[in-house]
This record gives C-alpha cells, structure tokens and sequence, in this order.
C-alpha cells in the first residue's frame, strides 16, 4: 500500500465516549496520526471495564499516551506536542479546556495554525454552554423522539441517535477547515454544538413549523403517500421484513408477488387514496402473506418484483448474513490483545474508488509513549525515565 | 442577494444531479462556500413535490423540504438524457470539481456520463454516488426507500413496542440525510487526496451503509455476547430501565446510568429529589458506586417508583430547569415549538431569516452545522426556482445564445 490519504497530519485527541472518538476515527482509519491523551489513574470512558469491541473499535488505528496532565510538567509536554501537531480535538462539557490551561487561545499562541474542534452538547457559549449530557437525552431535546412511534403512544427510543449525527458534521468541519488551512495557511476554532448539528437533519419540520405553526407528531410506520407501507411479521421468531409500495404499478406487482393478482382491482386497495383508507385491513391482509415466509424470502420475492423491500435487520443479520455488508467489508475483524478479535467499521462512510482501506487495531494504553515522548518530542532517555519514575508519564 | 463573503470552499464547484436522497450533500458543500450548481429535470426535479409546503400549498416553488435542503445552490434546468444535454453537461465538468448525483448505478454509465467517461474530460473531478446499496454488490440494483434503508440498515429491530411492529422516523427520511452527509464528508476527503495525488475519484456513498452507521451498540453486542438486542429491553443482560417518562405536560428523558457513569450522573437527580423531599430512604440510601449490571429488576423498581412521582409533578420546561440547575443529565422530549423556544439556540444566533422574496417574505431556517472563527459556514442564498439561474450559466458563462437557447428549450433539452 501507498502513502496514507492523511499522512502527515497528526492529531492530538483528547475525546471520550462516543462522539469525539468517532470524529477522530476517520482522521486515524485514514492515516492521520492520531494521538490519543489518557492517564492511568483516570481511565476515560473508552478504557472502561468491562472491556468490550464497543469501546475499543472507535479507537481503531490511533496511538496512546498516558500523561498527567494536572502535573505542570505534564500539561508542558502536552504544549510542546500541540506545537508539532495540526488538530487538536476535545469532547469535554463544555469550558473544561479552558480550565485545564489548554483553550484554543493559549494553543494558537503555540502553534498559530492549528485547527481545534470542541464538540460538546450544546456548544462552547450561551446559557447552557457547560451543561453536562449525553447523545441519549439530547435526541431527546433536539425533537428526534417526539417525531418517532405510535401516535396513540408516548414517544419512542431511538437510543443515542444524535451521538452519530454530531461526528459526521465535525468530520466535515475538520475536513474543510484543512482545506482552509492548505489555501490561506490559517489555522481555526470549531465551536461544534451537538445540539445545533442536529437540528439540520430535522430543518424540513423545523420549517414546517416556522411557516405553518405545525408541530410534527408521530406517524408510526405510516407515509402519508404510500401503502403498504410497514414492517411485517415474517416466520420466524421476532423477524420482520419491511415494505414500502408506492406506485399503482409497484401495488399490481405486490399482488401478483403475494399470489392474489385480483386484489390490485379490489375497491377497498385499487387506489392509492383506497388503500391509506383502508390501511388496517390491508396491513392486516399483507401479514397473512408474509407471516407463510421468511423474512429473506418476502425480501427476495419483493426485491425481485421491483419493490423496495428489506429485512428488518439484527446485530446477527448485519454481521453475519448481509452478503452486501460482506461484499462491501462494511465490517472489518481486527484483534486486541486480550480480548481477541471483533469487528469495526471503517472511520470513513464511504469507499473511494483509488484508496483501499486499512485497518489497524486500538492501542494498548500508553503503547506509545515511548514513540512519542522519545520521538517526536525528542526527550533523552534518562529524563524520559525520570518522567515515568515520578507519575508524569503515568 | 447573493453576498460575496469567502468560504473555507470558495474556490471550488459541485454539479448536484441529485433527487431526495442525496440533496443535503449539495446543501453542505453550498453552506461552505462551494458554487453548487442543481442540475434539474426540464420542470423540476421531483423532490419539489416532497412535503410539507409553504402555507400547506403544493406547489413546486414552495416546497418546504425543497427550500430546507438547497440553500446555497444555484439552479439550472437540463436534460442529461439528450446528446445536446450530454454535451452541455460534458462542458460544465470541465471546470467542476465535484459531480454529485443519486441514479441507480450504470445509469450515468449508460449515458456516457459515468466516472471513466467524466474522468477524460476533467481528470480532478471528484464523482460522489449516493445510491441505495453502493455501487457493487449483490443488492446494487435493489430499490430502497426511507423505511427499507431504516429496517437494513440495522437502526429498527431494537426500537419500539414488543406488541407492536419495529419503528422508524415518522416524516422525512434520516436515512438520506445521514447518506447525505457521508457523500460531504467524502466529497472533502476526496479533495484532500486530489491535493497529494493531482487525480479526482468516485467516493461510492451506500445508504444501507450511512445507516449502520449508527448502529455500534447493536452490532457490538452481537459481535461479542451473541446478544440481539430487542424492542422493550427484552433480550438485553442488562435489568430494563425506563428512559422515556411522563411528566405534567409532555415526557422526559432521563435513565440511571450504571457502572463508572453512576454516581457522577445518579447522585445530581436523587439530591434534587431529596430537596423538594421527593426522595424516599431506599433512595436516599442507595449506594450508587454498585448500581450497574448487578443490580436486581426489584432494585430499579424501588428506584424508579419515586422518580416516576417525582417527574410527573413537574411540567417539562420546570424539570429542564432544575437539571441545567442541578447538573442532571435530563433533557426534555422536545417539541419542534421547544427547539424555536430554546434560550441556548438565540444566545448562540443560531436561527437566521432567508429573504424569499417571491413569496414576500421570510423564513426562519436553521443555521450552520458549525461556529468556525474562519470562513464560517453559512446560508448564502435561498433555494433555486426552477431554472433561476440558466441565462447566468448558459448565456453568460457557456455563452450559448439566446436563439440556440430558444431551440433546446423547444427541444425539451433546458
């Protein structure tokens, strides 16, 4: 293999839990040099116990160094590896930079041109600036369960959904502020709020509301112009297969699939504006069909017909049965001592035509100090030795 | 209307052929200073006729999810299925960087257009497919729509009632935004490697893929425990916690976070709680540096049974307070009237009115993705009309005249 897409660029990351890890993820699974900053006596998230992939497959690629960056000497060596670094990123409540000496002020004075990325819930100023959070509550905040489940039941979880929403835009914050940095030679500050990047991907509704005064509700599996339109039950335990018809056309290929070609003529399903009528019926009528197969083989029939259809796809099904993600190596196994093999994505949510992906495991921690302390920073052997003896390098 | 104001993309171009599931791509790119250019269908493209509308009046020019997800583009009208369309196109990806579009792949093969044939004319051009599956594999000519993405792409099967079906997002489709999204950060990714290697490239964008994305915590279990994890916490090691709950007007979301989380987030609650005389001696008592997977379902009940009282005597917008106040790791469940009401977003300016003067008026849109102190991204102009912009890039860019404009017009070209 050639030279890294991001060779050259290091990185230094001061991110935990999910949100920072995976932002920094992309820059390693892509060559950046990534350094991560953790301590032995204050493991952060991402060196929890129990240890599980989870935690060690957003750190893929990166390197580790422990350092106590409350010692003044530590938070020194901190600087001086800032001063030959490109980005530094932190996902901290928001302020604790600051506190801990290292705010985009005091490293723009050690290194003009370095780009620095924040991501916390609600960003870096304002009222809530330094509120604690975390990507399960602040889905819920940014709208997201409000607009999910039954419209005759509360709302519905979707987990930490905004946690992966906020890296792809702090991805594409880092990436063009490179450019940025390559055209003008200046470095920047990106304030990333979790919050704000959120609400992009609800700005049709947030419109919706601003013009019209509607606020959004829950529509279960329905769209308002297509039926069938659901997840149905397939044979099987718990297996569903979801299916989605828009067209007459797509609706007379359904009923020829399902073996009943005269219920495309039948006045309670023969329009579009029949069948959301009689949804119920027609969901209850689609069941009866699917629940005779397997999810796969409802899929395939339908995929076959021209309709777009899908298994409602498990953790097994998404690792062991796809052949699209086996075709694609969505899932790449990688081995960490002490735990053996697991799988991981790669940082990058795309294939590139002319760059092969390659993924290399999470460190050890502290695997690097020697390579880093030594190396980049250039300090003898002795003092390097006394730094480790009195806890700096910890 | 246009202001000149530079962007970290400034120097750069973006042809944007696509439909619904790839406009938010174009969309980023714009907001950072790229010229993006929409490529429409001869009477507009058909994601116009995607809800809601402005004054709920369907209408191609006032299409809400239109307006939301093209700012910072300008539009023009072609037909890409015509040899005169093809040439047209083929003189634009000259000076292009990117090419973004969202056909079922080989379709733009099929017409001469596919990345070998844009390669030749422009060799930078960086061609971002955002399609369904990719564009290789045994499901590449497979259909797929907001659900069916939602269902294979892993982000249901856990989520919603067990007596009910698995869920997905009500309304617009998440799944193409988050595709959308992957093709910018692919599109700056590629740029990047163009700078190294002189050459541009195809970034291949699955939507299946964007998806998965989201799924760590449930693929992981799976990898490791051979956990699936399923609707209602059944199926799960963990004891089921609630983390939705009633209040006075509406839910929050709150959960007691287990393990090295606990009693950094657990021990603000119980001592708010505590305060209003709220929190009972189980509670009070309760050692929270051993709640985690060892802790019984009987346990959590006698936690849970306090703290349900204690949320539903308090209105939403009182529970956000006292958490902002007591450092709780509570959030309301929002409504999009919350979002417009938040203190933090106008503290921060987030919200920003783009003129719409045909419509004579304004619209209050969301503003950037991010608070960058260089070049910040921004709104620079409102969503095309159909065709706004054909005489500024075919007259006065191309400098095709005004009679051969006449001509393809009749022709169903422009």
């Amino acid at each position: 293999m050639g030279e890294k897409l991001l060779e050259g660029v290091r990185v230094v990351d001061f991110t935990w839990h999910l949100t920072g890890p995976l932002t920094t993820k992309h820059l390693s699974d892509l060559g950046a040099e990534v350094i991560i900053v953790e301590s032995r006596r204050r493991p952060g998230w991402a060196r929890g116990a129990p240890r599980t992939s989870s935690t060690d497959q957003f750190c893929t690629g990166k390197l580790s160094i422990t350092l106590n960056t409350r010692d003044p000497r530590g938070l020194e060596l901190v600087k001086r590896l800032i001063a030959k670094s490109d980005i530094v990123v932190e996902n901290f409540a928001g302020g604790a930079m600051k506190r801990m000496g290292l705010s985009y002020e005091v490293l723009k004075e050690i290194k003009p041109d370095i780009i620095m990325l924040s991501s916390s819930m609600q960003g870096q100023t304002g009222p809530y600036y330094n509120h604690p959070g975390s990507g399960h509550k602040l889905t819920a905040l940014a709208g997201f369960n409000n607009i999910l489940g039954w419209p005759d039941r509360q709302p519905g979880w979707i987990a930490a959904y905004t946690d992966f929403i906020a890296p792809r835009y702090n991805i594409i914050a880092i990436m063009a502020a490179l450019e940025y940095r390559r055209r003008t030679g200046k470095g920047q500050y990106l304030d990333m709020s979790q919050y704000e990047a959120s609400i992009q991907f609800m700005a049709p509704l947030i419109l919706d509301y601003t013009v019209n005064r509607r606020i959004a509700g829950r529509m279960g599996n329905q769209c308002p112009y297509a039926a069938p339109h659901n997840a149905y039950r397939c044979q099987g335990e718990d297996r569903w297969c979801a299916i989605a018809v828009f067209t007459d056309q797509e609706w007379e290929s359904f009923c020829k699939t399902i073996g009943n070609p005269a219920l495309a003529k039948d006045p309670r399903f023969a329009t579009l504006q029949a069948r959301k009528k009689n949804e119920e019926e027609l969901d209850r009528l689609v069941t009866e069909w699917t629940i005779r197969h397997s999810a796969e083989e409802v899929m395939n029939m339908m995929q076959a017909a021209g309709i777009a259809a899908g298994v409602v796809e498990t953790g097994e099904d998404l690792l062991d049965k796809d052949p699209q993600y086996k075709h694609r190596q969505t899932f790449r196994e990688v081995e960490y001592p002490g735990i053996g093999k697991y799988r991981s994505q790669v940082g990058a949510h795309f294939l590139l035509s002319k760059y092969p992906y390659e993924l290399k495991r999470a460190p050890l921690l502290g695997e690097h100090n020697e390579y880093v302390f030594k190396g980049i920073l250039g300090i003898p052997d002795d003092e390097f030795d006394k730094l480790v003896k009195e806890g700096v390098i910890d | 209307m246009e202001e000149k104001i530079e962007g970290m993309l400034s120097p750069y171009r973006a042809l944007d052929l696509t439909d619904e599931k790839g406009l938010l791509c174009g969309k980023i790119l714009g907001d950072l200073g790229a010229d993006v250019i929409k490529i429409e269908r001869p009477g507009g493209d058909p994601a116009r006729n995607i809800g809601p509308f402005y004054h709920d009046e369907p209408h191609p020019e006032k299409s809400l999810f239109w307006f939301a997800l093209n700012t910072s583009k300008r539009g023009i009208t072609l037909n890409i299925e015509t040899a005169d369309g093809q040439e047209i196109f083929k003189k634009l990806v000259e000076t292009a960087d990117f090419v973004i579009e969202s056909f079922p792949p080989g379709y733009m093969d099929r017409l001469g257009l596919g990345y070998s044939a844009l390669e030749k004319i422009n060799p930078g051009v960086i061609m971002v497919s955002i399609t369904p599956f990719g564009q290789t594999g045994p499901y590449k000519d497979w259909k797929t729509s907001d659900i069916v993405a939602w269902a294979m792409g892993g982000e249901m099967a856990p989520y919603g009632d067990p007596d009910r079906p698995p869920i997905h997002f009500s309304h617009h489709s998440q799944a193409y935004l988050n595709a959308g999204a992957d093709g910018a950060q692919g599109a700056l990714t590629a740029l990047y490697h163009r700078w190294t290697t002189g050459k541009g490239q195809q970034v291949d964008v699955s939507i299946q893929e964007a998806v998965v994305q989201c799924t760590e915590h449930i693929t992981a279990p799976w990898d490791m425990q051979k956990i699936i994890q399923k609707r209602g916490g059944e199926g799960s090691l963990r004891p089921r916690l609630t983390q939705l709950w009633p209040c006075k007007d509406g839910y929050v979301s709150w959960f007691f976070w287990g393990g090295g989380m606990s009693v950094r987030t657990n021990v603000p609650l119980v001592k708010w709680m505590e305060s209003e005389g709220m929190a009972d001696d189980f509670l009070k008592n309760f050692d929270w540096s051993k709640f985690g997977f060892g802790t019984t379902q009987e346990e959590i009940e006698r936690i849970e049974a306090p703290t349900a009282k204690f949320f539903m005597s308090h209105t939403k917008a009182e529970l956000f307070e006292g958490a902002l106040k007591h450092g709780v790791q509570l959030y309301p469940v929002a409504t999009h009237a919350d979002t417009l009401d938040s203190p933090q977003l106008a503290a921060r300016k987030f919200w920003v009115e783009v003129e719409h003067p045909e419509l004579g008026t304004s619209i209050t849109y969301p503003g950037a993705f991010a608070n960058a102190s260089e070049a910040p991204p921004r709104i620079s102009r409102r969503a095309p009309l159909i065709g706004e912009h054909n005489e500024e890039i075919y007259e006065k860019e191309l400098g095709i005249s005004k009679e051969k404009l006449l001509i393809l017009k009749q022709a169903g070209v422009i």
